[in-house]
């Protein structure tokens, strides 16, 4: 099973990635409020049971995946 | 005479500088390779230098903070050997969790490469206890903890060094940090590059030299 990971910088934490994006799309007049940048990872996990596959995923994430001091995660499983 | 360990992971590159920077101060440096624990006891200090292990893939020193390498580095730093992480090696001891914090981009995003006025805040294993001017050259260098967590750094003594004129954006203009046992010890600038008149400053040289008195 598939668990795909989304890595976002927090909040209150500068995100220069972002603010790059931002500006760029204010250049060519397509302005949004907010843009964040963040990290998407896909693990295959060998696990058929959804609430197991779910568990070890968040295992790995907190292991080494994000920084609890700047970022924060969310888990989906990937359906194809 | 006890050993200076010096780590090397794959994509560091101060390496060199810092095992010559040892040799001057007449100190005797040994490489410790990331894939290899060792004997705590052998070694009257260690050094975590610059560079770019693992080519700063998923966030700067993540992915070397798990090395075999650091397991030891952390069994030394819980003993009280001196424990001095440099630029690449700052955010390694972050990462792995020896030092508070974490060092993000830059707050203009752009990699600098300049000298910097530091200023000593507290006393620590790795010593200057004088302003020194020693140059950094970082992308990600900006030092960020909680507003709670930076109050506690300071009210323990914690931040080590500050830069005069902030470059990078840093949080309080904290160059450097240590642990709570001061004997691990993290800044962005670089002092192995900046050890004798000809490479236009020799303040570093003061944080090698402390290593004599261990």
């Amino acid at each position: 099973m598939k668990i795909g990971v989304k890595i976002l910088p927090k909040n209150e934490v500068l995100d220069t990635q972002g603010r790059a994006v931002e500006g760029t799309l204010r250049a060519h007049k397509r302005e949004v409020s907010q843009c964040r940048v963040g990290k998407y990872v896909q693990l295959d996990i060998g696990e058929t049971d959804e609430a197991k596959a779910l568990t070890k995923a968040k295992e790995i994430t907190e292991f080494v995946l994000y920084n609890p001091l700047i970022e924060t995660f969310e888990l989906e499983v990937v359906r194809k | 005479m006890k050993k200076i360990g010096i780590v090397r992971f794959l994509g560091t590159n101060c390496d060199r500088d810092i095992w010559q920077a040892v040799e001057m101060v007449g100190l005797k440096p040994e490489w410790l390779w990331y894939e290899n624990q060792f004997q705590v006891n052998d070694y009257s200090a260690l050094v975590v230098p610059g560079g770019f292990s693992y080519g700063d893939y998923l966030r700067c020193g993540a992915l070397a903070a798990k090395a075999p390498v650091m397991k030891s580095v952390g069994e030394a730093a819980v003993k009280g050997v001196p424990v001095l992480g440099i630029c690449n090696g700052f955010q390694i001891l972050c990462e792995s969790k020896m030092l508070p914090g974490v060092l993000v981009r830059n707050e203009k995003r752009k990699f600098i490469d300049r000298w910097v006025e530091l200023k000593p805040e507290a006393k620590t294993k790795w010593g200057a206890d004088k302003p020194m001017r020693l140059p950094i050259a970082h992308g990600e260098g900006r030092f960020y903890a909680e507003t709670d967590e930076l109050k506690r750094l300071w009210d323990q003594d914690q931040v080590w060094l500050t830069y005069k004129e902030n470059p990078n954006g840093a949080l309080d203009d904290i160059a450097g940090v240590s642990n709570a046992g001061k004997n691990v010890c993290g800044l962005m600038p670089h002092p192995e590059r900046a050890v004798a008149e000809w490479m236009g400053g020799s303040d570093g040289r003061v944080i090698l030299e402390n290593l004599l008195r261990i």
